[in-house]
């Protein structure tokens, strides 16, 4: 472009690439408009919708009324006493809240513990090997989440597998009672969550180069500290991702714990849910929508910093 | 030092069963700069992992100041490498991978950090100790790696060609450095090579590998004037092979002259192949005196510092001359399709064990 402006004195140098810079710029804009739409309309719109329900009357039969009012904020953490209206802390919500982020604390652990060792497996695998073990990953992404979870439920319930093969072989005498715990929800959602972790994690060792780790062992370092000071902090972005690819759906689950949890062991999703259908309560249910989103989004941030500081210095 | 006892190394089972390494034994001095030659897939470099303890020997031992080491994992012999790619930690500075080596031996951090300084000087990185390895030069890189394995001041060094991914000029500095590291250090040098003159230029000893054979072991010039078998002269330098008749010490050529020649153990009397370095030989023109022999000049090839004559022997053999130029040779070099005298310099003729 430059060799253009050169031999047309007419134009200033400069002038022409400045053109040409604008219609690229419109060309990029007009390429992402689809991507903008679907953005404005089904993403910023309906989240827009959702801050300003937030701060609206609860409606009879559900809906709104269009008085502005804090009560869904103020309910999300306090309920009023319906005789004398004392505001006290809302236990059964922050038992919800405590419960969605230990379970989802715990799927994320237990998925790392799971997890790091089969993607470490699968990137160790010859690589004719390695393709048919990723399908396998990959496999329960083919079936319905809602199938497989009732495929849990088979396996977990008081008539279920696991508790007749124990009857059967007479380690115990009455079955165990599996569903409707927390149990359950971690059990499921682990299963759930489990190639989400893998994944990332597998991508991370098959890039690491082994020779790293040689070059280790002959500096004197065992097998242990070989792996805390190359192999993790080389995998590091790998686990991260992972983690974080667990942790946020885990956070706003819904499906496993409605229906391994039953009515009872209710997570933040269910929760929500619930202001949205039985509870009639939709500004109280925007209100818990952010703050889950809100919740998100601390995590997504922590994840960038670690990983941009990872790139600046690590 | 290091005492390699018929060491065998078999990778895979069965019908894909490849054995790199057989029967391989040789005794590596103290403070001896030791290159192990060959083409690729020789067992040179699994040689070198066997030292270094990445892979045990299927067979055999390997000793290092007497004691087996064959069964030690790597992080437990006073070995360090200089891998080919230099496998430098990307996730850390200069200076910490240097450091890397003594932290893991446990050594006091002022200690480390007085070796750290010292390594850095003696690879002249002073001013990069900071920076990421991503962010250095190939030269700076295998400088570091260097430093990395000297500082635990280890017994032996190996460097798996350590050079080979430098360009011309730089492996001809880093050659240079290499030899003054191992002689200011003291250690003794491992080095894997499949570059002959390199091997030649560096070495106090060089053993030659093919096949997972260990050919020939000597100084350079051995090596070089005194290959003890067909592989060897090829693989070093430029030879002419000649048929030959041996009674003793003495050799008979096809194409006529009797020469006292070096020969190596278990070459049976009779027929031999000879080498004969293509600079061991004088061409003149003209017709041969008492102990030349007769030839024909097939082609001149002018190369700067020298002139190589390609000659055909009156027993149809090929032989190459290679005399260097001075001011005045051009009118000594005979010309192409000239009859020519060729004279060969005394001890130059070497029988082949094939």
């Amino acid at each position: 472009m430059s060799e253009a402006t050169t031999h047309r004195p007419t134009y200033r140098p400069g002038e022409l690439e400045a053109e040409a810079n604008a219609a690229d710029n419109r060309n990029r804009w007009l390429l992402s408009l689809p991507a903008l739409v679907i953005i404005v309309c089904a993403a910023a719109g309906p989240l827009l919708v959702m801050v300003v329900y937030s701060f609206l009357t609860p409606g009879d039969y559900g809906n709104v009324k269009w008085e502005f009012s804090l009560e869904g904020w103020i309910g999300t953490l306090v309920q009023r006493d319906i005789f004398d209206d004392t505001l006290m802390w809302a236990d059964a919500h922050l038992s919800i809240f405590w419960r969605s982020l230990s379970l989802s604390l715990i799927t994320t652990f237990l998925t790392l513990i799971f997890g790091v060792p089969t993607a470490w497996f699968i990137a160790t695998q010859p690589p004719s090997r390695k393709q048919f073990w990723l399908f396998l990953v990959t496999v329960p992404f083919w079936t319905n989440l809602l199938v497989r979870t009732i495929a849990i439920q088979e396996l977990i319930r008081s008539e279920g597998v696991i508790n007749l093969v124990l009857l059967k072989i007479g380690i115990i005498t009455e079955p165990i009672q599996m569903m409707f715990t927390d149990f359950a929800i971690g059990f499921g959602m682990t299963y759930v969550y489990l190639p989400l972790m893998v994944l990332p994690v597998y991508a991370a060792v098959d890039k690491l180069d082994f020779r790293l780790v040689e070059a280790a062992h002959d500096l004197y370092a065992g097998r242990w500290t070989a792996f805390r000071r190359v192999i993790l902090p080389l995998i590091k972005p790998g686990i991260i991702a992972g983690s974080i690819l667990v942790f946020v759906p885990s956070l706003g689950a819904y499906v496993t714990p409605r229906v391994l949890g039953g009515g009872k062991n209710l997570m933040f999703g269910n929760l929500i849910e619930l202001q949205f259908g039985a509870g009639r309560n939709w500004p109280l249910g925007a209100a818990l929508s952010l703050m889950l989103m809100a919740a998100v989004m601390v995590s997504l941030i922590f994840y960038v910093r670690v990983t941009s500081r990872e790139q600046a210095d690590g | 030092m290091i005492q390699i006892e018929n060491a065998t190394k078999t990778f895979g089972q069965g019908d894909s069963a490849f054995t790199a390494l057989r029967d391989v034994s040789v005794d590596i001095a103290a403070n001896e700069f030791f290159t192990l030659l060959g083409p690729s897939g020789c067992g040179k470099t699994t040689l070198l992992r066997l030292i270094a303890g990445f892979e045990p020997p299927t067979k055999g031992a390997i000793l290092l100041s007497g004691s087996d080491i064959s069964r030690l994992p790597p992080n437990q012999r006073p070995v360090n490498t200089v891998f080919q790619n230099y496998a430098l930690f990307p996730h850390m500075s200069v200076a910490q991978n240097i450091a890397f080596g003594l932290e893991m031996l446990g050594k006091p951090k002022a200690e480390i950090a007085k070796t750290v300084d010292e390594m850095l000087r003696l690879v002249r990185m002073e001013e990069l100790k900071d920076r990421r390895t991503s962010e250095i030069s190939g030269g700076q890189q295998q400088r570091v790696a260097l430093a990395r394995a000297l500082a635990p001041h280890p017994q032996v060094l190996l460097l798996d060609e350590p050079l080979s991914a430098l360009d011309l000029k730089l492996r001809k500095e880093m050659q240079i450095e290499l030899k003054r590291l191992q002689s200011e250090t003291g250690i003794t040098f491992v080095f894997v090579t499949h570059d002959q003159e390199e091997a030649l230029t560096m070495s106090d000893r060089v053993a030659v590998m093919n096949a997972g054979r260990i050919l020939q072991v000597g100084s350079p010039r051995d090596i070089y004037e005194r290959p003890s078998e067909r592989f060897v002269a090829n693989f070093i330098g430029e030879s002419n092979f000649l048929d030959a008749e041996r009674i003793g010490g003495d050799v008979t050529l096809a194409a006529g002259g009797s020469f006292a020649a070096a020969v190596p153990e278990g070459v049976p009397e009779g027929k031999v192949s000879v080498l004969i370095r293509p600079e061991h030989i004088r061409v003149r023109g003209g017709q041969p005196e008492a102990g030349e022999l007769s030839a024909k000049v097939e082609t001149v090839v002018y190369s700067g510092d020298a002139t190589t004559l390609h000659l055909r022997l009156a027993t149809g053999e090929v032989l190459k001359a290679r005399m260097a130029n001075a001011p005045d040779s051009d009118a000594a070099v005979p010309a192409e399709g000239q009859d020519a005298a060729v004279s060969i310099a005394p001890g130059a003729v070497t029988v082949l064990r094939d």
